[in-house]
């Protein structure tokens, strides 16, 4: 084992529409090597990892170009059955487990063992039966080479999560017959014990010639278990380097990078005033996938404080919380007055307001035309654009209202359609963002939560929605909170900018302060170190 | 004092097992407490109801059975097997015009529903596919579709279409069938092949066992006990529990669900015929009416739910669910005084039943999702910060 | 030469304009409005009337039309297609049978079976809401056999309610309800008469039927232009966007089951009064189904409905069913209605739940 290269990644490039997420990434992996692939969100990782892994959203948006090396031949996949073919296994975030099949039926799933019998000349292969025996063996083979202790026989359904976790990999270390393993954020759902097992594990792969690629955002752990570590940023490689050369500074430095200058503020002129508008203490919020563990912080009014940090780790749960979206607990002092949390209605009344980073899911009425979109909410929690009739009894929609204000912000906005009664599902996602924000400014709030405002949307738009918000605190000396995974585009607008990780946050810092200093609170690095 | 509290902790343990045991089968433990009540209120003898419901399981089982591979495949209960009924039933008018008798015009009925059955297995699974996450609604107006179908093929096409030579199976206006059609050709003719009665005296008939059929039945049983091992079976239960993940790992499933309802329909049309044989009239509008109903409500009654089922729910359910059909007139006369009480009574029960055993699943899903999300926010959420 | 390409061009638009014309209306509405136009052309052929052929249709839409009104609302919710009808049939029918029972006539019966049935139907209609917010994503399948188990419920109570007006309880026994009763001593056509025009031995119109149904369209569409109605209608089209925007989801959708429940008591009473019998027992088991159909037929599907499907619907719908069977009676000399209702309502059902849509996942 050891300098054997098995897989060669060279010059790959893939664009989706017209947006160029990797330019000309080529690595290699040797035999037995575990290579550490890091990077922020949007860096490109799972772009590369589905095109090594045939996933058909690639080809469905044009293919990629560059070449994938197996075995020094190149290779080209149009589906996962070709990869996994090809001895290439994948874990994903999700478990993909059936809960009602023991372990062993998960490992073998339609690769089971058959025997045959006589109705198989009648009604052809798939009447064989399941040979038993046999796929157990082959599970407890699979177990055993990961080297770790989980019955074949239980339900997946009564598993705790390391064991499913354990139960995926013997899969794809089955299935693909064990010579390229991919694992994507494997550690993110394990507590900390079950991780090191997981560890340990991959080691004892490795060691028997399986090559791993180790996906995930606890630095500690990569530069802990990885031969060789690919660092990407935007879309290109920075940096590919043995784990013994490098360190966790310098890798930081890397995905962080220095290149785009920071551009210092230019209003640190604004008067902030010591008030502190919302008081937030202990919060919890239980959104899947972004849990908020313990999370107190002040804001001052009208200033602009930004939430940062990688994927997964909680600052969208923050916003999502506060607002009643998701279950949540803590307190929260709204202008000296204690809220209730999850009352959704009573919070927008009161003057909070947000737009949400699911922009399709909660943000849009997608099948309603845009004027509704603008005018709903502040219609049914402020009552405007509402005529009473017969004294009060009767609220009636006003039409014409409506449609005044959503033309005051298609003009403001620059918002392209072809009128205000447009239907939002036919706008871009730069369109439907700037209704999105026009929907929160119609309700005049007093604080604002906008969560990722410029994500999936075009230059111009992205531009355009920062200096809206920018314009709208300065003039109405709105408080503004934005929480976005970009850490330059919060450096350009906050006052303030809070790094969260792993549902806490891990500091407070200006915007001026070094990217460094940022990148190590993102890996949550500032703690161990 | 230990010793109370020792006793007290016992009395909770077998208590909450009892609610977990009540939660388990909620359906089959209201009906039992419902039959406490009215089985002696009926005033029936045991013998007498033994022999109903030996003849009611020979009868039903077969069709209730025919449910359980699409339930394995994930698309609950498979309200369209009434077309199978109908193929079984089409089968039985021809084989009468053709006055086949006996063993072999029981086969051949079933012989001719097969290709029948088939085809419209094939038609049903497409449109299935068609419609996932609501296949059951589907299936359900499915069969009422198709019996405008079979209302007109056997009204307007048989005669001038399909020759029908046994001019009394005919309407007097020269085409279409009769509304009852006398089976008796293979009246009880598997039921009798091999005659069974015990506990007979003089003055007693005794208790009839329909021993070939119960064979048929137990064979079947087997069948599907050996199919669940073979390759199909799995990937129809990986199907099942969740289709996506099942793609993902190579299984055909549109392929797989399409199966088990061709399966279904075929055993249905199976069904029908041995239930009809048992019957020995065939009631040409109405008989297939209530057979998917009745069918799905017995399966529940049993304790099965929309995603699991197995043998032991089918036999249960048809015995609960049948012995409720037994004596609801009875008792309802004798409680209320008034017999057509009862009768309306059954229906409800089976309408009622199927509607509770859908709310109780569907609620009890929702709660699991929030259940599971709770465990993992303790898992999670640091417990100083719980407190609020 | 330029004359041809304008008319090339010409030829062009107008195929865009009938594809456009077709991506609209549907192809079912398209195919059924030829047929019906076709059956109303063969009615010299067949040798019926077109006045009486007219007449029975519009009678017929205005028989219907407000069950298939009651539809609009939990659509609109995003509670689906109400296939618990049948639980307002029973609160209309409790209504009319407290009525009779009280025995009243003229439109003082009428409305007094119309006044009665509303309190039932707001309770039952709100357990049936309750029911249906704890079992989201499966209310099509529940909302039937709510359906079909209250019908077979209340027909246990017919028997033994003590009901005890002589028109409608069985002669013989003394109790319990015959299976039709007849309103044509109480209130039949008692509002379709209202302004009636009758033209000729064959043609009538039922112009209060009509008023009426133009009433309550009005107080729907009135409904859903005001605060609470747009809540609704954000309430089905996105639920996370309503209950984001303060909304309380689970409120609206029990509203919206109030409200069809509630329009699905009249409806049938309206039914009643015009077709001249209750008809009780198993008589309504079946007739949410073809109120679907119609409203499916008029372009609506699962999570989208306006007044406009509810008429055009209605139309299609009770037009095929009268024409189509006297038509094909009088060429062959048979009738087919019972089969050719069963197999275009349910057609039209089967046809909706297997459309491709988003909801299809």
């Amino acid at each position: 084992m050891g300098q054997k290269p098995i897989l060669e990644m060279k010059e790959i490039s893939k664009e989706f529409y017209g947006n160029r997420v990797l330019s000309s990434v080529s690595f290699t992996l040797n035999e037995g090597q575990i290579l550490g692939l890091v990077g922020e969100n949007g860096a490109g990782k799972s772009t590369l990892m589905n095109i090594l892994f045939g996933m058909p959203v690639i080809n469905q948006t044009g293919g990629y170009s560059g070449d994938v090396i197996i075995d020094g031949q190149k290779v080209i996949f149009s589906s996962p059955f070709d990869a996994i073919a090809a001895g290439i296994g994948m874990v994903h975030q999700e478990f993909s487990l059936l809960p009602g099949f023991t372990a062993t039926e998960n490992i073998l799933l339609n690769k089971e063992p058959l025997k045959y019998n006589f109705l198989v000349e009648l009604f052809g292969s798939r009447m064989q039966t399941l040979d038993y025996e046999k796929m157990r063996q082959q599970a407890i083979n699979a177990i055993n080479k990961l080297g770790v202790n989980i019955d074949p026989d239980m339900l997946v359904a009564e598993m705790p999560v390391g064991h499913k976790q354990f139960t995926e990999i013997a899969r794809e270390l089955e299935r693909a017959n064990a010579r390229i393993i991919v694992l994507d954020e494997p550690t993110a759902v394990l507590t900390e014990s079950e991780a090191d097992i997981l560890l340990k594990a991959l080691k004892k792969l490795a060691k028997e010639g399986v090559s791993i690629i180790f996906i995930s955002h606890r630095l500690q752990e990569v530069l802990d278990i990885a031969d060789k570590i690919v660092v990407l940023r935007d879309g290109k490689l920075v940096s590919e380097i043995e784990t013994s050369k490098t360190n966790m500074k310098q890798v930081v430095e890397w995905m962080v990078g220095h290149s785009v200058e920071s551009k210092a503020k230019d209003n640190l002129s604004k008067n902030i005033s010591d008030e502190i508008i919302l008081s937030v203490k202990n919060l919890w919020v239980d959104m899947p996938g972004e849990l908020v563990r313990d999370v107190s912080f002040d804001v001052r009014k009208g200033e602009i404080l930004g939430f940062g940090g990688l994927a997964g780790q909680g600052k969208l749960g923050i916003p999502n919380g506060i607002m009643g979206l998701f279950p949540a607990g803590g307190q929260v002092i709204f202008e000296g007055k204690k809220l209730e949390l999850q009352n959704t209605h009573k919070l927008i009344k009161q003057g909070l307001a947000f737009v949400s980073e699911d922009r399709r899911g909660v943000g849009l009425l997608l099948e309603e035309p845009i004027d509704w979109n603008i005018s709903f909410t502040a219609m049914q929690v402020q009552e405007k654009f509402l005529k009473k009739l017969i004294k009060g009894l009767i609220k009636w929609r006003n039409d014409k209202e409506i449609e005044e204000i959503a033309k005051y912000y298609i003009n403001k906005f620059e918002i392209k359609c072809t009128s205000t009664k447009q239907i939002a599902q036919q706008l871009s996602g730069g369109n439907q963002q700037k209704i999105c924000l026009a929907k929160a400014f119609v309700l005049d709030p007093k604080i604002l939560f906008v969560s990722e405002p410029t994500r999936g949307i075009d230059v111009g738009a992205k531009k355009l929605v920062l200096e809206a918000l920018k314009e709208y605190n300065k003039e109405h000396g709105t408080t503004i909170v934005i929480i976005s995974s970009e850490l330059e585009e919060l450096r350009s607008v906050c006052d303030r900018i809070a790094i969260v990780d792993e549902g806490r946050i891990s500091g407070i810092l200006p915007p001026t302060a070094d990217l460094e200093e940022f990148g190590m609170l993102m890996v949550g690095s500032s703690k161990q170190n | 004092m230990k010793k109370i509290d020792n006793q007290n902790n016992l009395l909770k343990n077998i208590f909450k097992s009892i609610m977990v045991f009540i939660s388990k089968y909620p359906v089959p433990i209201m009906f039992i407490i419902f039959l406490i009540f009215t089985v002696p209120m009926s005033h029936f003898t045991v013998k007498y109801l033994i022999n109903e419901l030996l003849t009611r399981l020979a009868r039903n089982s077969f069709l209730v059975l025919s449910l359980l591979l699409p339930i394995m495949a994930g698309m609950g209960i498979n309200f369209a097997m009434v077309l199978g009924a109908m193929a079984g039933q089409i089968a039985l008018i021809l084989i009468t015009d053709w006055s086949i008798v006996g063993i072999p015009g029981f086969f051949l009925a079933i012989l001719i529903s097969l290709p029948i059955a088939i085809l419209l297995g094939f038609f049903c699974g497409y449109i299935l596919n068609r419609a996932k996450g609501r296949e059951m609604v589907t299936s359900m107006i499915l069969g009422f579709f198709m019996n405008g179908f079979y209302q007109f093929v056997v009204l307007y096409m048989m005669g001038p279409v399909i020759p029908i030579k046994n001019k009394l199976l005919l309407l007097s206006r020269g085409f279409g069938i009769r509304n009852a059609i006398n089976l008796q050709a293979i009246r009880q003719c598997i039921d009798d092949f091999i005659p069974i009665t015990v506990l007979k005296t003089q003055y007693d008939p005794g208790i009839k066992i329909q021993i070939t059929t119960f064979i048929l039945i137990a064979i079947f049983c087997l069948f599907i006990i050996w199919f669940k091992k073979t390759k199909i079976g799995q990937d129809m239960r990986a199907v099942g529990q969740d289709r996506l993940i099942a793609e993902s790992s190579g299984i055909a499933s549109d392929k797989t669900r399409l199966l088990s309802i061709v399966i279904s329909t075929v055993l249905a049309a199976i069904g029908q015929i041995i239930f009809l044989q048992n019957i020995g009239t065939l009631s040409t509008y109405n008989s297939h009416d209530q057979t998917g109903q009745f069918a799905a409500a017995s399966l529940l009654v049993g304790g099965a739910t929309v995603s699991s089922a197995n043998i032991g729910n089918v036999f249960l359910g048809v015995t609960l669910f049948h012995l409720m059909f037994i004596v609801s007139p009875m008792a309802g006369k004798n409680i209320l005084g008034n017999a057509q009480v009862g009768e309306y009574f059954r229906v409800f029960v089976s309408y009622g039943i199927i509607a509770i055993a859908l709310v109780l699943y569907s609620w009890k899903r929702h709660k699991e999702k929030e259940r599971e999300r709770m465990a993992l926010r303790q898992n999670t959420i640091a417990p100083k910060t719980k407190t609020e | 030469m330029k004359e041809n390409l304008n008319s090339i061009k010409e030829k062009k638009n107008l195929g865009q304009a009938l594809k456009n014309f077709i991506d609209v209306a549907g192809w079912p509405r398209i195919i059924i409005g030829i047929f019906l136009v076709l059956l109303f052309a063969m009615t010299p052929i067949a040798k019926l009337k077109l006045s009486t052929s007219l007449s029975d249709t519009l009678v017929r839409v205005g028989m219907n039309a407000i069950m298939v009104l009651a539809l609009v609302p939990m659509v609109q919710s995003g509670c689906g297609l109400n296939f618990g009808l049948p639980l307002g049939f029973i609160a209309g029918i409790l209504g009319a049978l407290l009525s009779i029972e009280f025995n009243l006539t003229g439109l003082k019966g009428l409305f007094s079976a119309i006044a009665i049935s509303i309190p039932f139907a707001v309770i039952f209609g709100y357990g049936y809401g309750q029911l249906l917010n704890r079992v989201k994503g499966d209310e099509m399948m529940i909302a039937t056999y709510v359906g079909f188990s209250s019908v077979s419920l209340f027909c246990i109570f017919w028997l033994l309610l003590p009901f005890r007006s002589p028109v409608m309880v069985w002669g013989y026994a003394g109790k319990g309800l015959r299976t039709t009763i007849s309103t044509q001593k109480f209130w039949q056509n008692s509002l379709s008469n209202i302004l009636s025009i009758r033209i000729g031995e064959t043609f009538y119109f039922p112009t209060g039927m009509f008023l009426f149904f133009a009433l309550l369209c009005f107080l729907i569409w009135a409904f859903f232009h005001t605060k609470v109605g747009t809540a609704m209608t954000a309430v089905g089209s996105n639920p996370d966007f309503a209950r984001a925007s303060g909304v309380n989801v689970d409120k609206m959708r029990t509203l919206s089951v109030v409200i069809s429940t509630v329009l699905g008591a009249i409806g049938i009473i309206i039914y009643q009064q015009s077709y001249g019998f209750i008809q009780i027992y198993n008589g309504p088991l079946y007739m949410g189904f073809p109120a679907v159909a119609a409203i499916l037929l008029g372009g609506a599907s699962v999570h989208k409905a306006n007044i406009g499907n509810v008429i055009i619907g209605t139309f299609l719908f009770q037009g095929i069913l009268t024409m189509a069977p006297s038509v094909i009676n009088s060429l062959l000399q048979t009738d087919m209605s019972e089969i050719f209702r069963i197999i275009i309502s349910m057609g039209m059902i089967l046809y909706a739940l297997t459309r491709k849509t988003k909801g299809n996942r």
